[in-house]
């Protein structure tokens, strides 16, 4: 296993690199340096003293891909890419244009991202599990059928207007809990509770129907009847043999996702006030702040192809036909 | 069936129990014993990237480091039109004119060279308290040399154990200017300062290479050893800065945070790189003098500004009764007149980057003011038949006051006269501008796009500026007629007359017979800006005139304009200062984007000898009845070139609840936290009031998945009976 897990990592060397370069492409096709400086100095007052200072300062006043001026290597060597690419495969985040250290931030914010990605993740997990074994324990019924259709009126309609609606029913007409904001620790419990049920709802419609197939791919296996045929209940059936066999497809599609869940989610903690990695992204693409985008994209692609590495592990812990 | 009922009456039972028992207020954001205090809550939209006092240039970093740092002058905030007077001086700057030689001569003598502003420091004022300040028993500072050890439990400023302050000095702004001379700090008024401070240009390219020598060395950067040779230290209270020629204006300039103090202790303790490494910077914790300081410091979340202990003796301004009716200023506005500032203890300011959530909040009563967005406009605001504004009946109900005010502010659309088509100072391009000026139907825009918050420029400059007009006076005849006292924008057949005479009847080129085609310059990328380009476009339709809209993002929109690559387009400036310079210098030639290299502020390239000339003259001038002469006749010639389409003045709306005293809006100052004062009583019982939640969706939501759950355990048990029938 450890010479596939290796393998893998070394896998994720080019996919980074070419993540990278793809961010550095898209990102300065928009936004020259000049541009990025202007941004940052205000749109008042700037001289282009100022402008080629600031570059100096940044090193944006460096060539992207290929410097002319320099000679040998260092043409590919002394340019923008390079030089911050690198710092990014040791992890050293650097300071955002506003001279805030990057690494110290997203430790700060990682923590208001999970409180509420995680417990929204964990609940959506049972909350949609459970009911995709309620309507495959009533399969065929009007209650299954009236439960797909509101799974598909919930999935069909925006995640920003059950943000409102939540905001405005629990919050403004029924006073149950605070609008928006956050506070750490047992305090902040009143802040999460409103996001979080929006969450789980909003993704109830994909997830309620996702794990519902799953389910029933499994109901009809030869296994599924000879447990009925031992007379058990149907709710025995379903704990205690489909949702087993049906763990490894729901797996698949969980694992991956358990890394990303630090990087938070950009509209809910945008419209929640919550101080996550999320809003910090979208605030840095508004503001043109290249260290902080860049950092983020490098940091999300790593921990998605962790979570990759992790289902494949998770794999063989499940399944013990499967080996690395 | 039994159990069931009785699990359903004892939940039932249990959710009244705790609802009863609980029957506070459930949505409240904030900590229910901040409420009860003297703290101020309010709201933030965009973060803050920097406090540092010789960088901010953004109306929401100023919004906090105005509370924290003292320029030597403030703006009186009650006094209409806004007055200058001394914040940490005892007396407003003495100014001596010198010539060549350094003889003190008259102010209007020809022979002036130099200014010498030379500012008298009180000394009562202290800093806040600060860990930079704290010195050890031989004097040195106890934090300025941090170990890695040290460094390891430093996570907070809190996290020192100790903090000292200290008197502030004439050295303390010194050392502010040569902060600002370090190019590496990007202070954005550098470069302008430097063409009027005498030795600044030198000073700071040394000072900038001396700078990065030591960044790269990783040595910190002590200022206090380096001097600018226009900026001297008499004594300990006595500050003289020397600037070239006359400059009227650099008054306006020490009222600003460039040019606040910084004590040197600060900065070298700031200079550690294991607390830049942990975002403990002067860019982000500011040490200052003023009524309040940085206590928490997380725009991510939430600031929080807490009264400074040190703060100096200052009380709430007086007015004479004929002052206060002359600046149309309430009594109740001078009832605390005479007291000790500041009033608030606390300000707390949330970060609500949406408007949805902030304006609910502000109803609920967390917040203790508000702005109005767009979308809230209708909810809050009704205007009458005769274009009075007023609130609606929930707000009104609820006691929250409506203040509102015409901001020194102009958004406006250009021409950019070098152009071919639009360009150029002959008779028929005058006729065409003009022409167009009059179909561009400024009310109706203000009417439809801002909610009536605006009102139509007459020319560059705002009201409440020198300079400005009010009535037939202040009237631009090219575009408006005063008839029956009132202004009445000309006819469209005024206009397509002389769009006919610019050579264009109808819309049509008279040497081409092909439709005038125009291009428009904007930033409208998204849907909702889809009416106002209809709108825009059917301006120019009235005319016959075809406009073609060039939508771009706003960084390849202002390279166009500063390339000049541009045929129309709109753009808007704000006052730094409260001077007719500052807003007819965007029409000076000198200033010119095709001049300057694209740096100018002349985006429409007018370039006038003859308003140049005035305005070489009235840039130096002090507001006497000669300088609004030639203020006029500058106006006159411009509104005859028409330059610009000159657009509107935005009017700022802004909401407070009934507890929220002494509220004023100050277009000019940025320290007026001080004044502001809370009835935290009143505050408490009027959210309690207005935020009783309400209990019965919650039972049923409670009996509903009781009956739920009852029902489907009912059908699984009926259909496993079912089954087990079939099979028997």
């Amino acid at each position: 296993m450890f010479a596939y897990i290796l393998k893998r990592i070394l896998y994720a060397v080019p996919i980074l690199i070419g993540v990278n370069l793809i961010t550095f492409m898209l990102f300065f096709m928009v936004n020259s340096p000049d541009d990025m400086a202007r941004a940052q100095l205000g749109a008042k007052q700037v001289t282009p003293q100022m402008i080629e200072a600031w570059k100096v300062d940044k090193g944006y006043d460096k060539p992207l891909f290929l410097n002319e001026k320099a000679e040998g290597l260092q043409q590919i060597t002394d340019t923008l890419f390079v030089q911050e690419s690198l710092k990014l495969f040791s992890f050293d985040f650097g300071y955002s244009d506003a001279n805030r250290n990057i690494g110290a931030e997203i430790k700060t914010r990682m923590g208001p991202s999970l409180a509420i990605a995680l417990p929204t993740f964990m609940i959506a997990l049972i909350t949609n599990i459970s009911l995709a074994l309620l309507m495959v324990l009533f399969r065929g019924s009007v209650l299954d059928t009236s439960m797909m259709i509101v799974a598909v009126m919930i999935m069909s309609i925006s995640g920003l207007f059950y943000i409102i609606a939540g905001q405005v029913l629990f919050s403004k007409m029924w006073h149950w809990v605070p609008i928006s904001g956050y506070l750490s620790g047992w305090e902040g419990v009143k802040f999460i509770i409103l996001p979080v049920l929006i969450g789980v709802f909003a993704g109830i419609g994909s997830g309620v129907r996702w794990y519902r197939s799953i389910f029933l791919e499994q109901i009809n296996q030869d296994y599924v009847r000879t447990a009925r045929a031992k007379g058990l209940s149907e709710l025995k059936v379903l704990f205690g043999h489909v949702l087993r066999n049906g763990m490894l497809p729901i797996l698949t599609g969980v694992v991956v996702v358990i890394p990303t869940l630090f990087m938070g989610s950009l509209i809910m903690e945008s419209f929640f006030g919550i101080p996550g990695l999320g809003s910090y992204t979208i605030d840095a693409i508004n503001a043109q702040d290249f260290g902080i985008v860049k950092a983020m994209v490098f940091l999300g692609s790593v921990l998605y192809i962790v979570g990759l590495i992790l289902t494949d592990i998770s794999y063989t812990l499940f399944d013990p036909r499967v080996k690395l | 069936m039994d159990i069931m009922y009785k699990l359903m009456l004892t939940t039932l039972f249990m959710s009244v129990l705790s609802v009863t028992l609980h029957a506070g207020v459930w949505n409240n954001p904030h900590n229910s014993q901040e409420v009860a205090k003297e703290t101020l809550f309010a709201a933030f939209t965009t973060p803050p990237k920097r406090l540092d006092p010789v960088i901010s240039y953004n109306a929401n970093e100023w919004a906090i480091i105005g509370q924290i740092y003292e320029p030597p002058l403030q703006y009186n905030y009650l006094k209409r039109p806004y007055v200058l007077e001394p914040l940490t001086l005892t007396k407003m700057p003495e100014i001596t004119y010198l010539d060549k030689e350094g003889k003190s001569v008259g102010e209007n003598d020809p022979a002036v060279v130099f200014s010498e502003y030379r500012l008298l420091l009180r000394s009562d004022i202290k800093y806040q308290n600060h860990p930079a300040f704290v010195k050890d028993e031989k004097g040195n500072l106890l934090y300025g040399n941090l170990s890695a050890e040290g460094l390891e439990k430093i996570h907070n400023l809190k996290d020192f154990k100790k903090s000292a302050t200290r008197t502030l000095t004439a050295l303390d702004y010194a050392y502010a200017i040569k902060r600002m001379a370090v190019r590496d700090n990007h202070s954005p008024i550098l470069d302008a300062m430097s063409e009027y401070i005498i030795g600044l240009k030198v000073f700071s390219e040394n000072i900038s290479k001396i700078a990065r020598e030591k960044k790269e060395k990783r040595e910190a950067l002590d200022l206090q050893a380096y001097t600018i040779e226009g900026v001297k230290v008499l004594d300990t209270y006595t500050l003289s800065i020397k600037i070239h020629g006359k400059y009227p204006q650099f008054l306006f300039w020490l009222s600003m945070n460039f040019f606040a103090p910084v004590p040197w202790e600060a900065d070298l303790f700031y200079q550690q790189e294991g607390l830049i490494s942990k975002n403990l910077t002067l860019n982000w914790f500011p040490v200052g003098t003023g009524a309040y300081y940085l206590a928490e410091n997380d725009p991510s979340r939430e600031m929080v500004l807490r009264a400074n202990l040190n703060f100096h003796e200052e009380v709430y301004p007086d007015l004479t009764e004929e002052e206060r009716k002359g600046a149309n200023i309430a009594k109740e506005m001078l009832e605390d007149a005479g007291k000790k500032l500041p009033f608030v203890k606390e300000v707390i300011y949330s970060l609500e980057k949406e408007s949805i959530p902030l304006w609910n909040k502000f109803l609920q009563g967390y917040y203790d003011a508000s702005g109005i967005s767009s979308e809230a406009f209708d909810q809050a605001v009704q205007i009458s038949s005769t274009g009075t504004m007023g609130l609606s009946g929930e707000l009104k109900e609820k006691n929250i006051v409506l203040k509102g005010a015409v901001q020194p502010s102009i958004f406006y659309m250009a021409f950019n006269m070098e152009d071919p088509v639009v360009g150029g100072y002959s008779v028929s391009a005058k006729k065409l501008r003009q022409a167009i000026s009059i179909a561009q139907n400024e009310e109706e825009y203000i009417s439809i796009f801002m909610n009536e918050r605006g009102i139509a420029a007459q020319g560059p400059i705002p009201p409440g500026i020198f300079g400005y007009e009010e009535g037939e006076k202040g009237t631009d005849t090219v575009v408006y007629d005063w008839k029956n006292g009132k202004r009445v924008r000309k006819s469209l057949e005024v206009a397509k007359k002389l769009l006919a005479e610019a050579g264009y009847p109808n819309g049509i080129s008279s040497k081409t017979g092909k439709q005038l085609k125009l291009h428009y310059d904007a930033t409208a990328t998204g849907p909702d800006d889809r009416a106002l380009m209809d709108w825009r476009r059917e301006q120019f339709a009235k005319l016959g005139i075809q406009l073609v809209i060039r939508s771009t993002d706003y960084n390849r929109f202002q390279h166009k304009v500063r390339k000049a690559k541009v045929q129309l387009f709109s753009w808007g400036w704000d006052a730094d200062y409260p001077d007719p310079e500052n807003f007819l210098f965007l029409l000076y030639g000198g200033n010119a984007v095709v001049n300057t290299q694209g740096a100018g502020i002349n985006s429409s390239n007018y370039q006038n000898p003859k308003f140049d000339a005035l305005f070489d003259e009235i840039k130096t001038m002090q507001n006497t009845p000669e300088r609004k002469e030639k203020i006029e006749e500058m106006l006159k010639i411009a509104r005859e070139d028409a330059p610009w389409v000159w657009g509107f003045h935005p009017k700022s709306l802004t909401l407070s609840q009934q507890w929220f005293k002494n509220v004023l809006p100050n277009a000019m100052a940025n320290n007026t936290l001080k004044y502001k004062r809370i009835d935290a009583k009143l505050r408490v019982e009027k959210q309690k009031a207005w935020n009783q939640p309400l209990i019965l969706p919650l039972i049923l939501l409670f009996l509903f998945i009781l009956v739920s759950g009852y029902l489907l355990h009912k059908i699984y048990q009926n259909r496993q009976r079912s089954v087990i029938r079939k099979e028997d």
